[in-house]
């Protein structure tokens, strides 16, 4: 039980008519990294704000760290960390008054924050501009001056509300990495995100956010057996006079076969079939020209999914 | 689900919210000082109150100097003597608290959002009532700061121009109107965080707080004596109408926070003034005319005013309150 740190159940918020959260129910076991994915405006910001009780639920219960945020907002906030949506800072102070304010607002004496606040931004990669003014940082480093605020705090729970939207590429890869060094010490990690496959490379666990609702909750490579039949995807070149397709469609485990070129096969299997499948060619007296296997991306899980969706409510 | 929520109910609204809520207000308080103080806008005004206090110093000394020895509040008279075109001391505090005000508190909650620092700050162990007493208690501050120190200047200037040095009932008077002008610089710092609170941009809630300064200082006259006029209409010219008038006119008129201030300082600073309402003929029977009035009479001649001001600034504060408890964290 003391595994699972954030727990939501029938968590449902309205604002008027619209109902932004439904019915969420959500748990995250302590240390992991769970990704919250969904369009804008599928209800990922409220719900964030929730488990922070920055946001009053219309319904349901919210327990982080034990604690109701409603009820016991100081205690929760005094223990999670969030990096909001675009993070601001005060432009006119620099990196180190920044974090001393909020070293401030959590209690910290002053000597220990002192200490705390240099380490956690040198750990950031921003001890060389501490003492310059954040007005004339770049987002990337504004995003990373934001996680060093978190860290001054020592939190048990790190929220992060799109994290890497915004940054190019080489930024976002290192905000990232510093992602995966806060699971390395045992910190657990939730962000949200619209860009799955930065998300697919560090969440342990994702959960799939449609017009208020979580869709799907698992590991990423169980939705792709869930979503798209298969957990692998098998890239197959060959030429042969045979009729390749349905030789190859015969193989255990195959779920479907398509042909995207001439001499190019694309087979979803429940595993690594790459051995059988090569045999199958061969067998039909076919020549193999390549075979090359790849873990299904979040994105076509998603794309998938809704497509689904959107065919279901269609012949509904 | 439903049921189940409906037992937890009372006992969840039983509980209260822990902790204080003052948590962080001195975090709060701390920096927002800070801010000011170094602030270019805190600079403009502190420049423009010392020109004139320094101004208008020089020339009421100037006059005064000539009456030297024939008047016991000589001191006093350094707030309230203007000469042409210049207003006095206090005449220019009526229009300039405002706007220090104003200045100070445009932007202050409005501004948080704008910099995306709010969801920040609120995501920290404190509450939302430590972010705006703190903000306002900042204001607050600092305008008394920048206030005392014009008044030190004006009783250094004073002293060296006039070589006379106040009296213990004079110093005593302009600390009371030291004490007034920051309640009524109060009211204007609050009104203008409501204002920062319900308008999410800062150049329209400077601009709200400054519309409903200049309808008090211009228009509410104006509107006050034309209501009074429309509602207790002189048909006969008789004496009872004409009192009735303008009692209404000066009620409507107390309205208005300048009046409150104006008729305050006007008793503190003028200790001759008997009375801010309308006397009668007959009341003054057997009164001596130009006696003094001692301090403690002064002061209670003001103090509905001074408890009217603070009740306004109050009331502000309550709304502004409500308001950003109630708002939305996300910009």
């Amino acid at each position: 039980m003391d595994d699972i740190v954030i727990q939501a159940e029938g968590l449902t918020r309205k604002y008027g008519d619209f109902t932004a959260v439904h019915a969420l129910d959500l748990s995250i076991r302590r240390g992991e990294v769970f990704g919250l994915l969904g369009p804008n405006g599928a209800g990922k910001t409220t719900t964030i704000l929730m488990l922070l009780g920055l946001t009053e639920p219309t319904a349901g219960s919210v327990r982080v760290l034990g604690l109701d945020p409603a009820r016991r907002p100081l205690s929760v906030k005094a223990r999670v960390g969030y990096l909001p949506d675009q993070v601001g800072f005060y432009d006119y102070l620099t990196a180190r008054e920044n974090l001393a304010y909020t070293a401030r607002l959590n209690g910290i004496p002053r000597a220990e924050a002192a200490t705390r606040i240099e380490e956690s931004l040198r750990r950031m990669g921003l001890g060389e501009v501490m003492d310059k003014r954040v007005g004339a940082f770049s987002r990337g480093m504004r995003q990373r001056l934001g996680l060093a605020e978190i860290l001054v705090k020592r939190p048990e729970i790190v929220i992060m509300d799109e994290p890497t939207l915004g940054l190019d590429p080489e930024a976002a890869r290192e905000f990232l990495e510093l992602i995966r060094g806060l699971r390395a010490e045992g910190i657990t990690v939730l962000l949200s995100s619209h860009l799955l496959h930065q998300v697919q490379a560090v969440c342990d666990r994702v959960g799939l956010f449609s017009h208020g609702r979580l869709a799907l909750v698992g590991p990423v490579d169980e939705l792709a057996r869930q979503v798209l039949g298969g957990g692998y995807r098998i890239i197959i070149e060959a030429e042969g006079e045979a009729n390749l397709e349905q030789a190859l469609g015969r193989v255990e485990g195959v779920q479907r076969v398509s042909r995207t070129g001439p001499a190019r096969f694309v087979l979803d299997a429940a595993g690594d079939l790459r051995a059988a499948a090569a045999r199958a060619v061969v067998d039909a007296g076919g020549r193999l020209l390549a075979l090359a296997s790849e873990a299904p991306s979040l994105e076509e899980i998603y794309a998938r999914y809704f497509q689904k969706e959107a065919s279901h409510a269609g012949t509904a | 689900m439903l049921a189940q929520r409906k037992a937890s109910g009372p006992m969840v609204s039983a509980e209260r919210r822990e902790g204080s809520p003052w948590t962080g207000l001195w975090a709060v308080v701390s920096k927002e000082v800070t801010d000011y103080l170094t602030s270019t806008r805190m600079f403009i005004l502190e420049l423009i109150t010392v020109l004139t206090a320094a101004g208008t110093v020089f020339v009421a000394s100037g006059r005064l100097r000539e009456t030297v020895g024939q008047d016991p509040y000589l001191f006093l008279r350094l707030f309230t003597t203007g000469r042409e075109p210049l207003p006095a001391f206090v005449g220019f505090l009526v229009f300039l608290v405002p706007i220090i005000a104003i200045a100070l508190s445009f932007d202050a909650i409005n501004g948080e959002f704008g910099q995306r620092t709010m969801s920040r700050l609120l995501a920290q162990p404190i509450y939302r009532d430590a972010v705006l007493l703190g903000k306002f208690l900042a204001g607050l501050f600092t305008l008394a700061l920048v206030l005392t120190t014009i008044w030190l200047l004006i009783a250094g200037l004073g002293i060296l121009r006039l070589g006379v040095p106040p009296g213990g009932e004079e110093t005593a008077r302009v600390l009371w109107f030291l004490v007034l002008t920051i309640a009524y610089g109060g009211f204007w710092l609050a009104l203008g965080m409501l204002c920062s609170v319900v308008f999410r941009q800062s150049a329209t809630a400077a601009m709200a707080a400054l519309a409903t300064w200049l309808f008090f200082m211009i228009f509410w006259g104006i509107v006050a004596g034309m209501l009074a006029q429309a509602l207790r209409p002189v048909r006969f010219g008789l004496p009872t109408e004409l009192l009735a008038q303008a009692q209404l006119e000066q009620a409507l008129s107390r309205l208005s926070p300048n009046t409150l201030y104006v008729e305050a300082t006007v008793a503190l600073l003028n200790p001759e003034v008997r009375s801010l309402g309308i006397v009668l003929p007959t009341q003054l029977e057997g009164a001596i005319l130009g006696a003094p009035l001692p301090l403690g009479e002064s002061v209670m001649l003001g103090w509905p005013h001074l408890v009217g001001l603070v009740a306004g600034t109050l009331l502000l504060f309550a709304l502004a309150y409500v308001r950003f408890q109630r708002s939305e964290v996300r910009a």
